[in-house]
């Protein structure tokens, strides 16, 4: 489904990924594990072009998004999930959900997948009057990934959805994350620094160091792998 | 009906034990021992240090030195009491009324009675709510509206249609600098294309105020796009150094360029609009003139309105906030950003027309950074992002300086004291935003 290939991506003249090559299949959940400063939000942010790559071709459902703008990578079914959940906080949590179908003009359309998330988050559905900012951490986390479910989109790029929250209400949001691939088949590229949870989830795993992928296995392999466990997992 | 009626008799009578109240309250407060410590302490710094320019005058003609003792004292007292008032009310607006008279726990029982803010709040709150009262309320506005001309003189509606003008130009830069959170500081340049907009169209072209109104909204507009370009990757300082610089290339070239803007001499006789082809006397187009503002007024509140609570205003608001975070939601960056900027100079394009056409005469000295300053304090003063608080702000900021006149060269020097105790007390403006009242309101639900 999206495929990356040679990505170099830099910040000035730092280079922050160097030759970066993925690939991810429809429906799977491929998580992205990697030590702090090793470029996984920078693959997102060069996925979805906020911090265009200087080199590399990326492909997206077999099309070519290169040459694209960030609005219309999201409306081709790429959204990304911010990290640090970046919610909107004096918009109401009901303004914020409409934010997310920004580019979307179908009205019933969009009422259903409120009500959907609404029924995945029933608190969201309370608290819809109130502005975003008073949520608790973990509220705005949901509200985060509603957020970006309001786009529809068939590509789900989460960035550290773990970040500051308890580990209740993460537990909470991974079993989301995986509700969400079951029962809509969206395909999931999660990047995580809670390498254990991320690698319980996901079916296949990338591991990154310094801006280069050093390992790719099957989610299993990689939890079993000495290497990774005496890395990220602490074992 | 009748339990507003009823309301309203009990908040009186709750608001005459209450001021009574807060009276005791207030003398209490100003024999505590640290407060009188204070304000004595402040009083005699001004005294020493306004001492040499206050009291020792030179007279050189007879050589003698007078020494104006009773200056110092006045100064003293004054300083004393403004300074107990100035700790009270910053004391207030941190910690609330209740805690600012009851740190000293002398008997609160009278305190738990003062809580006349509350109940004003609630009636006025109440008030609003009530249907027959809000349009009762808006007809009387609008018959004040259309008498005003009628009532008062000819100064008086001049004035007026001053304060109108800057109501439109406030509620124009509200949309860049409120809503969109893009501090422009040449916002005035528009105001100028607009009106030398309708000044040379008129010269040259001979046509007439209507025709060129939609002109001068659009020709703003784009203005607005030619700024809006190379600043769409600044924000914060370097945006509002460029927009500043934008302000004074338009004066600038205005100024120099003398075939086309006849340079700092201005562009005279510029016709005032025609009533379908009358020719109105100077005092009847005063009053049309005021009417034409009363109607651009309307019509800028309704649509900002509507702008506000559409999507763009809400994507205004989110670009604001996180730029990032509008990216990942799919918002063109570049398309807000430039609309905001395009919609907010339309108003100062129209309002630039009106202007030349009010006043008969322009010349680049109109449109100095000063009237981008005034313009801004409107929105800063107002209450950023909101509507009622801009038509407010216009109103101080414009008329308060005109009925000063009566005191002369006094009038600046309050007028730049209040804009200080404003920014001191309520930061956030005359009215604050909407959107902050509404989690009180909806949070009981």
């Amino acid at each position: 489904m999206l495929k990356l290939k040679n990505i170099n991506t830099f910040y000035g003249k730092i280079q922050a990924l160097k030759d970066v090559c993925m690939e991810i299949s429809q429906g799977e959940i491929i998580t992205l594990i990697g030590a702090n400063g090793a470029g996984k939000t920078t693959t997102l942010m060069s996925i979805s072009r906020i911090i265009p790559p200087r080199s590399g071709d990326i492909t997206f459902m077999d099309k070519s998004i290169n040459e694209m703008s960030p609005d219309k990578i999201v409306s081709c079914g790429i959204i990304q999930v911010p990290e640090g959940r970046r919610i909107f906080p004096i918009l109401t949590v009901s303004e914020n959900l409409d934010m997310g179908a920004f580019l979307r003009k179908d009205k019933s359309g969009i009422k259903k997948d409120l009500e959907y998330i609404f029924d995945l988050f029933p608190i969201l559905a309370q608290r819809r009057h109130q502005p975003g900012g008073n949520l608790s951490g973990g509220e705005q986390q949901m509200l985060a990934i509603s957020r970006a479910l309001m786009a529809r989109p068939k590509l789900l790029l989460l960035d550290e959805p773990s970040l500051g929250l308890a580990p209740l209400v993460v537990k909470r949001i991974f079993e989301t994350i995986i509700k969400i691939n079951t029962e809509h088949k969206t395909t999931i590229f999660l990047v995580e620094q809670n390498a254990n949870l991320a690698l319980k989830t996901a079916h296949r795993g990338y591991v990154m160091e310094n801006g280069a992928i050093t390992l790719s296995d099957t989610a299993d392999n990689l939890l079993n792998n000495e290497a990774v466990k005496s890395a990220y997992l602490g074992i | 009906m009748e339990t507003v009626v009823a309301g309203i008799k009990s908040s009186f009578k709750n608001i005459y034990t209450g001021v009574w109240d807060f009276i005791n309250l207030l003398i209490a407060r100003s024999l505590r021992p640290e407060e009188l410590k204070r304000s004595t302490l402040t009083a005699l710094w001004f005294m020493f240090l306004t001492f040499p320019i206050l009291v020792i005058k030179v007279n050189t003609v007879d050589n003698v030195i007078n020494w104006y003792w009773a200056r110092v004292v006045y100064l003293g007292v004054t300083v004393y009491f403004v300074s107990f008032f100035w700790r009270y009310f910053l004391e207030v607006k941190e910690h609330g009324i209740k805690a600012a008279l009851d740190a000293d726990p002398v008997d609160t029982s009278i305190a738990d009675g003062l809580t006349d803010n509350g109940q004003m709040g609630a009636l006025s709150a109440r008030l609003m709510a009530n249907k027959k009262f809000k349009t009762a309320l808006g007809i009387s506005l609008c018959a004040f509206a259309v008498a005003f001309p009628f009532m008062f003189s000819m100064y008086q509606t001049n004035i007026m249609t001053n304060a109108l003008m800057y109501i439109v130009l406030g509620l124009g830069l509200n949309i860049v600098v409120g809503l969109a959170g893009l501090l422009d500081l040449g916002y005035v340049a528009f105001y100028a294309v607009g009106a030398y907009c309708y000044a040379l169209l008129n010269l040259h072209f001979g046509l007439g105020f209507w025709a060129v109104l939609p002109i001068g909204a659009v020709l703003g507009a784009t203005c607005g796009l030619i700024l809006g370009f190379p600043v769409l990757r600044l924000r914060g300082d370097y945006l509002a150094i460029v927009t500043l610089g934008f302000g004074e290339i338009i004066r600038l070239v205005l100024q120099n360029w003398n075939e086309f803007s006849h340079g700092p001499s201005g562009i005279a006789n510029i016709p005032r609009p025609g009533f379908f082809g009358i020719d109105l006397s100077l005092k009847s187009s005063i009053i049309y003139m005021y009417f034409i503002m009363i109607g651009l007024c309307l019509l800028t509140i309704f649509v900002v309105n509507r702008l506000q609570h559409s999507r763009i205003g809400r994507a205004w608001v989110a670009l604001r906030e996180d730029e990032i975070a509008c990216q990942a939601m799919g918002i063109d960056k570049t398309k807000i950003k430039l609309t905001a900027f395009a919609l907010g100079a339309t108003w100062a394009g129209m309002v630039g027309v009106v202007f030349a056409a009010k006043s008969t005469f322009i010349n680049p000295e109109s449109f100095t950074f000063m009237e981008s300053a005034i313009i801004l304090m409107i929105v800063v003063l107002g209450g950023m992002g909101t509507i009622v608080g801009v038509i407010i702000g216009a109103f101080m900021v414009i008329l308060t300086p005109e009925y000063l006149r009566g005191i002369g060269e006094y009038r600046m020097l309050i007028f730049g004291a209040t804009m200080v105790i404003m920014m001191v007390f309520r930061p956030q403006g005359i009215i604050t935003s909407v959107r902050q009242k509404y989690k009180i309101m909806k949070d009981k639900t």
